[in-house]
C-alpha cells in the first residue's frame, strides 16, 4: 500500500505560552499516513502526543502557536482559515476522545446528536439522517439501535458511550479518524471490543488512523507505523513490529522493558531512572540524556535529530542500540 | 541499582511571592489600603477626629462643609467629620463582634455535621431550611424586639442568625473534602476525629468561608447601621454610622451632607472588605 | 507451612441508592448495589494476594473494607483472632497501625497544606512509634527507605510528580511499621516508566520489612508480576482464586480466561487468541441470578441461569467459582 500519504505532517511545532515562557510542547514532528493505515503516537504524559493530535485539526490554536505544515490530502491545514477548518472537521477527519462522558452533550438525546452532525455534513433528508443514525449505531453495536436513539448519555454504560462517540464520529464517513486515548477510561474486556470496532471500521471504510496512547500494548496490537514521543519530540519512528521488537532508541527500550512481560515474576523490573523533565525546564541536549544511561558527554550538549537508520525507520539518538537480529530469541 | 534517587520536580518561586502577587493586584491593593485606614481610624479616633464628637455648639448649628468643618455641623451643632471618624470605632467593632461568633459556631458546627453526617446532619438540615426561608432582617429584627434593643444584643441577635450561613458552607465543604484520599488516610491511619476534622480537613475546607466572611463584615456593618437608623441597634448620642443617618433624615432637603457622609463611609468601608475578600481567595488556595 | 494473618469470611456490603420521589409514591423498595456478595479470602503471611477485576466489581470497595472505611453489611473480617468490627475492636486504633493502606490518586491522598515532614512526623507521633527526640531522624529514615532525597522533607506535595507523591504514600504507612499493606491500584495514575521504579520499591520494600500485601489493580501483568495468588472478582464475588503462575497461565474460569486473553500483549503478532467477551459489566444495582457471569458466557447452560456456583478446588489449580470448569478445561 504505497499510494499517495493521505495525512503528512511535517515539522509540526507546537509551543504553549505560560506565564511569559514559552513551552515547546511539540517540536519537529513529522509522518505521513497512507489510506487504510494506523498510526499510533506513544508516550508518557507530557510528551506531546496529545497535543499533535489536537494540532492536526487545529484544535491547538486557541491555546497555543503551531508552526510546520500539516496536509491532508494535498491542502495545507495549518493556515487554513477555522471557517474551512470546520467543513473539513467532521466530515472528512473526525476526532474521538479520552473521556466519552465529557465530549457527549448530557442535554441531548444520542438521536440528535447523531443527526446533528449528519445535518452539518451530509444532504441527507429528515428520513435519511434518522435512518443512517440508527444504522450508524448498530453499526458500532448497540443493541436495539432505534430504541436507544431517544435515550440520553447518561444512560449508556462507559463502553457504550464510546460507541455512541465512535457513531457520531464516523456518522458522516470521514477519511481520517484522530483518537486521542479512546480506550483509556475502559476495562480491557471493552477496551478489546472498541479497538477492534475501530479497526474494523477502519478496514471497511478504507479511513485512516490517528490513535494517541501511552500503553504499548494497545500500539503493538492496533498500529501499522508507531512514533515514540518524549518531551514534545519524536524519539523514534518506524514500522511497529521493528520498533517494538528492535527498539533502537534507550528510551523506547527503557518503556518496552517496563512492562512486566515475559519477566520471571517478583524480579526486579527495568526501569527508567528519574522522571519526565517538566516542558519548564528541558535539559539543554537530549532530553531524555539525565535519564540515560547510554548518555555521553555529546548528548549533554547537542541534541541528536531524528535520523534515518534503515528504510521507514528513525530513531534521534548518537547511540543507538545495537540492531538485533530480527529474531531476537 | 535501576532506581537511583529521584528529585523532586521544580521548586517553585519564595514563599513570599503570593502575598506579592496578591499585592499587585489593584484590587486587593485597594482594598488593603481602605481596610488599614479604616482600622487606624477605629483604634485612634480621637487622634484623627478635629473635634469632640458630642460638643455641641448651638450657635453653629446645620452649617454646610466648610473648611473648619469639612462634613458640615448637625442639629445641635456637633461637627459631622469627627462623629463620622468616631463612629468608626463602633462600625469596624461590628463588623468583628456580628460575624466572629457566627464564624466560629458556623465552622465547628459544619465541620462536625459535614464529617459525621447522619442523624445530626438531617436535624442540622432542618434548622437551616427554618432559618434560610425567613428574611435575615426580619428575623434579626424580631429577635432584637424580643431581647430589647442596644448594640450586644443587637449582635446576639445577628449571631443567632448567621451562623447558619457559615455553618452551611463549611457542611458543602467538608463534604466535598471528604472526597479526598487524604481524609481516608487520616482514618486508616487511625488518627483521632478530631485531628481528622481540625487538622486536616479545616485548614483545607476554610477558604471560602473566611471569603465569605469578608463580605460578612461588610453587611454586618450594613445590617448594623439598619438597625441603629431603625433605633434598635446602636442609641443616640452614639456616633454609629446609621443613627447619624437617621438624625440627618429630618433635614435631607436642607442638610444634605449629614447623611451621606456616613453612608459614603459605608460604602467605603464595604467595598474595603469585598476587595480584600477576592484577594484572599487567590491567597489562600492551595497550590498543585 | 505460613500463617493466615487474616481471615475474610462472607463479606457482604451493600450501598443504598436514594430513592425517586416517585418511586416513594409508588411504594417501590429501596434500591441498593451490591458491591460484595460474599467474599471469603484468607492472606497469608508474607505473600502478595493480587485482586484483580474490572471497574465497579468491587475490589477497591473490598480494600477499603479492610481498612474498615466501609464497615460491611454482614461477614466478618479476622485479624489476629480478632473480628475488626466488633465493638469493642473498633476502638482499638492499632489495627489501623498494623493494617495500611495506599490509594489510588497520588493528587488527592496527601492533605495538600502539610509538608511531608509534618506528614509523617504525625504518623509517628500520633501512634508514638519514637521518643519525641528520635522522630527527626526517623523521618530522614523512612524518605530515605523511599528514596526521596532528604530535602523533600520541607516540601509541600504539589512540588512533586506523580511518583513522587506515591512515594511520600508509601513513606507514610511504613512510619507506622505496619504489617499488612493495602496497596489500591497504586500505580494506575503512574507513567509506564514510573510504575517499574513504584512496583520495585514495593517489591524490595516487601523483602526487607516482611510485609504482607493486598495488591489491588486492573492492569493484569502488573498484578501477575507482583503476586503470588491472585484473585479474580467479578460482581462482588471472588469467581477464581489459586497460584499467580497457574491462574494466569491457565486460567479456569471462563471470565478470567477472557480477561487474561483481553490485555493486550506486546507482540504485534500475538493476536491469535482474544476470546471476545459479549455486552458488558452487568449493573451491581441488579445483579442477574444464579451465576453472576452467564449473560456474558459462552458455555451456559441452563444451571448457570438459576444456580449460584460455589467456590470450589479444582484439581491442580486453585478454587473456581463455576458449575462447568472441568469440561471446560479440557478444551481449553
Amino acid at each position: 500500500m504505497t499510494d499517495h500519504p493521505i495525512l503528512e505532517v511535517e515539522n509540526l511545532c507546537t509551543t504553549f505560552s505560560r506565564g511569559g515562557t514559552a513551552l515547546p510542547a511539540v517540536r519537529d514532528v513529522s509522518f505521513a499516513l497512507g489510506k487504510g493505515q494506523v498510526q499510533g503516537l506513544v508516550g508518557e504524559s507530557g510528551s506531546g502526543k496529545s497535543v499533535t493530535l489536537r494540532s492536526i485539526l487545529g484544535l491547538a490554536r486557541h491555546y497555543g502557536e503551531v508552526n510546520g505544515s500539516v496536509r491532508w490530502q494535498g491542502q495545507e491545514l495549518t493556515t487554513m482559515s477555522e471557517w474551512q477548518l470546520r467543513k473539513i472537521r467532521g466530515r472528512e477527519i473526525a476526532m474521538i476522545f479520552q473521556e466519552p462522558m465529557t465530549s457527549l452533550n448530557p442535554l441531548l438525546t444520542v438521536g440528535t446528536q447523531l443527526t446533528e452532525t449528519l445535518k452539518a455534513h451530509t444532504d441527507l433528508g429528515r428520513r435519511a439522517r434518522r435512518d443512517r443514525a440508527i444504522e450508524m449505531l448498530d453499526h458500532v453495536g448497540i443493541p436495539a439501535a432505534s430504541s436507544r436513539l431517544g435515550e440520553y448519555p447518561h444512560q449508556f454504560s462507559g463502553g457504550m458511550r464510546q460507541r455512541v462517540m465512535i457513531a457520531i464520529a464516523l456518522a458522516a464517513s470521514p477519511k481520517l479518524l484522530l483518537a486521542d486515548e479512546p480506550t483509556t477510561a475502559l476495562d480491557v474486556t471493552i477496551q478489546a471490543q472498541i479497538l477492534d470496532l475501530i479497526l474494523k471500521l477502519a478496514d471497511e471504510m478504507s479511513m485512516g488512523v490517528v490513535l494517541v496512547t501511552h500503553d504499548l500494548g494497545v500500539v503493538a496490537q492496533t498500529c501499522d507505523t508507531v512514533s515514540v514521543m518524549y518531551a514534545g519530540r519524536v524519539v523514534e519512528q518506524g514500522d511497529v513490529r521493528q520498533v517494538l521488537q528492535t527498539p533502537r532508541h534507550p528510551y523506547t527500550e527503557g518503556l518496552i522493558r517496563s512492562v512486566p512481560q515475559d519477566v520471571p515474576p517478583r524480579t526486579q523490573l527495568y526501569s527508567v531512572p528519574g522522571t519526565p523533565p517538566s516542558l519548564f525546564s528541558l535539559p539543554e541536549g537530549c532530553a531524555f540524556a539525565p535519564r540515560c544511561q547510554a548518555a555521553s558527554e555529546a548528548c549533554g550538549s547537542a541534541r541528536p535529530t531524528l535520523q534515518d537508520i534503515a528504510p521507514g525507520r528513525q530513531t534521534a539518538c548518537f547511540h543507538p542500540m545495537p540492531a538485533t537480529q530480527e529474531d531476537a530469541a | 541499582m535501576s532506581d537511583a534517587v529521584v528529585t523532586p520536580a521544580k521548586s517553585s518561586d519564595a514563599p513570599l511571592s503570593r502575598l506579592q502577587l496578591a499585592l499587585r493586584k489593584p484590587g486587593f491593593l485597594i482594598g488593603a489600603v481602605i481596610l488599614g485606614i479604616s482600622t487606624l481610624l477605629a483604634l485612634f479616633p480621637s487622634f484623627f477626629a478635629p473635634y469632640d464628637p458630642n460638643f455641641i455648639d448651638y450657635l453653629a448649628v446645620r452649617q454646610p462643609p466648610s473648611w473648619a468643618h469639612p462634613f458640615g455641623t448637625d442639629m445641635l451643632g456637633r461637627d459631622a467629620l469627627s462623629r463620622v471618624i468616631h463612629a468608626y470605632t463602633v462600625n469596624m467593632q461590628m463588623a468583628i463582634l456580628a460575624t466572629v461568633f457566627a464564624l466560629t459556631i458556623g465552622i465547628t458546627v459544619g465541620a462536625l455535621v459535614g464529617y459525621y453526617r447522619g442523624v445530626a446532619d438531617m436535624i442540622f438540615g432542618r434548622v437551616v431550611d427554618a432559618i434560610i426561608t425567613f428574611p435575615f432582617l426580619v428575623l434579626v429584627i424580631a429577635v432584637v424586639a424580643v431581647l430589647g434593643p442596644g448594640l450586644i444584643n443587637m449582635y446576639i441577635a445577628i449571631t443567632l442568625v448567621g451562623w447558619v450561613y457559615y455553618a452551611r458552607l463549611m457542611r458543602a465543604e467538608v463534604i466535598a473534602q471528604m472526597g479526598n484520599d487524604y481524609a481516608s488516610a487520616g482514618i486508616v491511619m487511625g488518627y483521632s476525629d478530631r485531628r481528622i476534622i481540625f487538622r486536616h480537613l479545616l485548614p483545607n475546607a476554610i477558604t471560602p468561608v473566611i471569603v465569605y466572611w469578608m463580605t460578612d463584615m461588610a453587611l454586618a456593618i450594613l445590617l448594623g447601621s439598619s438597625l441603629g437608623y431603625l433605633g434598635l441597634g446602636a442609641q443616640p448620642p452614639q456616633a454609629e454610622w446609621g443613627v447619624l443617618i437617621a438624625e440627618g433624615r429630618n433635614f435631607i432637603t436642607t442638610a444634605w451632607w449629614l447623611s451621606l457622609m456616613p453612608g459614603i463611609a459605608i460604602v467605603i468601608t464595604g467595598l474595603g472588605f469585598s476587595l480584600i475578600g477576592d484577594g484572599l481567595a487567590d491567597l489562600l488556595r492551595p497550590r498543585g | 507451612m505460613t500463617q493466615t494473618v487474616m481471615k475474610i469470611e462472607d463479606l457482604h456490603l451493600s450501598f443504598p441508592v436514594s430513592r425517586s420521589l416517585l418511586d416513594m409514591v409508588q411504594r417501590k423498595p429501596g434500591k441498593s448495589v451490591n458491591a460484595l456478595n460474599g467474599v471469603t479470602l484468607e492472606l497469608l503471611q508474607g505473600e502478595t494476594l493480587g485482586v484483580v477485576g474490572e471497574s465497579g466489581c468491587g475490589k477497591s470497595t473490598l480494600a477499603r473494607c479492610i481498612v474498615r472505611l466501609y464497615p460491611p453489611t454482614s461477614g466478618q473480617i479476622h485479624f489476629d483472632d480478632q473480628d475488626i468490627f466488633d465493638e469493642k475492636a473498633r476502638k482499638d486504633r492499632t489495627y489501623n497501625r498494623r493494617v495500611q493502606m495506599m490509594f489510588q490518586d497520588p493528587y488527592s491522598s496527601l492533605n495538600p497544606r502539610m509538608t511531608t515532614g509534618d506528614i509523617l512526623t504525625e504518623a509517628l507521633r500520633v501512634h508514638e512509634m519514637r521518643p519525641e527526640a528520635e522522630i527527626a531522624s526517623r523521618v530522614a529514615e523512612l524518605l530515605e527507605l523511599v528514596r526521596l532525597p532528604q530535602d523533600a522533607a520541607e516540601k509541600l506535595p504539589h512540588e512533586f510528580s506523580g511518583g513522587q507523591r506515591q512515594r511520600i504514600a508509601i513513606a507514610r504507612a511504613l512510619a507506622v511499621e505496619p504489617e499488612v499493606l493495602i496497596a489500591d491500584e497504586l500505580v494506575s495514575a503512574l507513567d509506564v516508566s514510573v510504575q517499574a521504579q513504584v512496583v520495585n520499591l514495593l517489591l524490595e520494600l516487601q523483602e526487607r520489612l516482611h510485609l504482607t500485601i493486598l495488591f489491588v489493580a486492573h492492569d493484569l501483568r502488573l498484578v501477575r508480576h507482583v503476586s503470588n495468588r491472585v484473585a479474580v472478582i467479578y460482581l462482588g464475588r471472588i469467581v477464581e482464586i489459586g497460584d499467580s503462575e497457574t491462574l494466569f497461565s491457565s486460567p479456569s474460569h471462563p471470565y478470567s480466561q477472557a480477561l487474561l486473553s483481553a490485555a493486550p500483549s506486546l507482540d504485534p503478532d500475538d493476536k491469535g487468541a482474544a476470546i471476545q467477551l459479549e455486552g458488558e459489566l452487568p449493573s451491581p444495582l441488579n445483579v442477574p441470578p444464579g451465576c453472576p457471569f452467564h449473560v456474558r458466557c459462552r458455555h451456559v447452560t441452563a444451571q448457570c441461569r438459576t444456580v449460584i456456583p460455589e467456590l470450589r478446588a479444582l484439581e491442580g489449580r486453585g478454587e473456581v467459582a463455576c458449575h462447568h470448569s472441568e469440561e471446560i478445561n479440557q478444551y481449553a
